[in-house]
């Protein structure tokens, strides 16, 4: 398949989960000093887990960035 | 709309539409490569074992399967994790290392396609005929089921759930055939797991880690014991399932799991899409370690629901005002844990979880209708792309048929429950069916017909039983404490019985196929190229011995 040059499906993951922790982390971020109501609000969980997906999917894209032949 | 049990913020709305706007964009950036037959219905066979492997375990990973585990095990607690561990360790490294090679080396297209092959054409029309009802019924049921907990989670009119998730599956996977489907359920898997791994840490903080869990559920329910595996499967009666485990180890960990995993061309279809064998085999074993953490963000939701929340659920029967029912299990802790843009990531699992499953049906009956159906019977010399126009078309018209049969469910819900078990009539006894021929040259064609039409009419026969007489359940179970999922565990164990015993008989009465029409359909016959020049760490079996050990330590840490 390597002649076709397919985008990888990875490319394609790294792509959602970096905007996916873009929206959680801004998010996570406006939401700091007045936390949503939810249980263990006090751990900002939007804030770290937005950044652990914006990480993995960078790193994705990064990796897998189609690349002209 | 009042009595949603969420509300989503624009964040959440976005990481939606963000996901609705990926997957049709693969699908249309996939159609340039779903041209031929062999890339539109086996995606090229050119996946590597990691993209085969986790579309394979996707594929599974119904939101019905998510959601309606956690539910269950809120009510039978950690015996569910059974259909996750026992129903994944045997078989699936069995299916990777014992019969995966002869589905790819026969080059065959599908199950149904391996079993004409081996038994001829009359197994393979019952069998591509029993696959192509089943599938795009149960898909339907599965979209119903997915939309109406979309009205209770999220107040989403039915009608919207139905037509928007189910329409944009026809679209990617007519556009992009089975590439575009295992391409979007390695995204859905990723997003599953994201999107619901926050539940169990979180959950597990609250609860102050395993042991104050543990603790709060003795307080919460003093009455059972919803935290061990085997210690309470000695008796029927001593377990809120009602299962011995004799059911569980044969019934489900043999004869389910095996009718499941070996012969349910929903995921073996993505096992063949491999690359190579090596790939092919490594695939179901890689799904194996995923499988089995699954329970991590299926059964551990359910006992954090049984030990934190300051209410009880009640069955479905019983849901109302101010009751929540097992079902909302899932939804609940998500709502319990996650503001907004967490939520969106949620009930985008949520979402991913019921389009991986159902892309998983389309494609998978796209293929049998086309090659063991339509090609066979209808038209057989046509060309290449002919068929794929067919594939295309026929995956909208089956998801047209299942938003179908979704409305008629509306109507007539036990059809649900029937439908269920008409699944499990088949998959058991075609287990036997279909190990026997891959290990036994001695099998006949009418052996292998006339087995499989018993194990489904004595499985089908067993059920009626039950219905007309519920207390014939203990003829099925063995045993006067047997509850309805003993039920379910001995049925598929006797009708695999059944099916290998006539199989057995009838084939050693009627005369065998030649020998050369059996090479590379038969143990003893196929060439298995050797992995022996391979690193240890490449080969299957060292994989096979990773998962084997991983299922023995939970085994004993829950036991």
């Amino acid at each position: 398949m390597q002649e076709r040059h397919m985008v990888p499906v990875w490319f394609f993951v790294g792509l959602v989960l970096a905007i996916d922790g873009s929206i959680i982390e801004v998010t996570g971020i406006r939401e700091w000093s007045h936390p949503a109501g939810t249980v263990l609000s006090g751990y900002h969980t939007a804030v770290w887990w937005g950044l652990l997906l914006l990480a993995l999917g960078g790193f994705y894209v990064y990796k897998f960035w189609p690349r002209k032949s | 709309m009042n009595a949603r049990l969420i509300s989503l913020s624009p964040q959440d709305i976005a990481i939606i539409a963000v996901y609705f706007a990926m997957v049709l964009g693969i699908g249309i950036y996939l159609k340039r490569y779903a041209n031929r037959g062999e890339d539109f219905f086996l995606a090229g066979r050119e996946m590597t074992a990691w993209v085969a492997g986790l579309s394979f375990l996707s594929a599974n990973l119904g939101a019905l399967e998510l959601m309606g585990w956690a539910a269950s095990t809120y009510q039978y607690g950690i015996l569910a994790a059974h259909f996750y561990w026992i129903a994944a360790f045997p078989i699936l490294v069995l299916f990777g290392l014992v019969m995966m090679p002869f589905y790819y080396i026969s080059k065959t297209h599908s199950v149904p396609g391996y079993l004409q092959l081996r038994y001829g054409e009359s197994t393979r029309a019952l069998a591509a005929t029993s696959f192509a009802f089943m599938t795009i019924l149960m898909s339907g049921i599965n979209m119903y089921a997915m939309a109406l907990v979309m009205k209770v989670v999220l107040g989403w009119n039915i009608h919207f759930s139905i037509w928007t998730s189910s329409l944009t599956v026809a679209i990617y996977v007519a556009l992009g055939g089975l590439y575009s489907a295992i391409f979007n359920e390695v995204l859905q898997f990723f997003l599953i797991w994201l999107g619901a791994l926050l539940i169990p840490i979180l959950g597990l903080i609250e609860a102050g880690g395993w042991t104050g869990l543990v603790a709060r559920i003795h307080h919460n329910f003093p009455q059972g014991d919803y935290v061990h595996l085997w210690r309470t499967t000695g008796s029927f009666a001593s377990n809120p399932m009602g299962v011995h485990w004799t059911g569980i180890v044969l019934g489900l960990g043999l004869v389910i799991a095996g009718g499941y995993w070996g012969t349910d061309f929903l995921v073996v279809q993505r096992a063949m899409a491999a690359k190579d064998l090596r790939s092919a085999r490594l695939a179901p074993i890689i799904a194996a370690y995923f499988k089995m953490a699954v329970p991590f963000i299926v059964i551990l939701p359910g006992l954090l629901a049984l030990g934190l929340l300051p209410f009880k659920l009640v069955p479905e029967s019983a849901a109302g005002p101010g009751l929540h029912s097992y079902n909302e299990v899932l939804p609940l802790m998500l709502a319990r844990y996650c503001g907004p843009g967490l939520l969106g990531l949620g009930i985008t699992a949520l979402i991913a979880g019921f389009m991986s499953g159902m892309a998983g049906n389309v494609s998978a009956f796209a293929t049998v209708w086309t090659y063991d159906l339509y090609r066979p019977y209808v038209r057989r010399n046509a060309s290449d792309e002919h068929y794929v126009k067919m594939g295309r078309w026929c995956t909208i018209v089956g998801v047209l048929v299942s938003i179908g049969a979704a409305y008629v469910v509306t109507h007539f819900k036990s059809i649900m429950d029937y439908m269920q078990a008409l699944v499990s009539f088949f998959i058991a006894p075609l287990f036997g069916t279909v190990i026997l021929g891959m290990l036994w040259r001695r099998t006949t064609s009418k052996g292998g017909f006339w087995g499989l039409f018993a194990g489904i009419t004595s499985s089908i026969g067993m059920y009626v039983m039950v219905k007309v007489d519920p207390s014939k359940l203990a003829w099925i179970a063995l045993s006067p404490g047997a509850k309805d999922m003993a039920e379910n565990l001995y049925r598929a164990l006797w009708s695999w019985l059944i099916c290998v015993s006539v199989t057995v008989i009838v084939s050693l009465l009627t005369k065998p196929k030649p020998t050369h029409e059996l090479k590379g359909l038969v143990y003893g016959l196929t060439d298995i190229p050797s992995d022996g020049g391979l690193p240890l760490y490449k080969r299957p079996i060292f994989w096979a011995g990773g998962v084997a050990v991983m299922f023995a330590v939970l085994q004993l840490i829950f036991w």
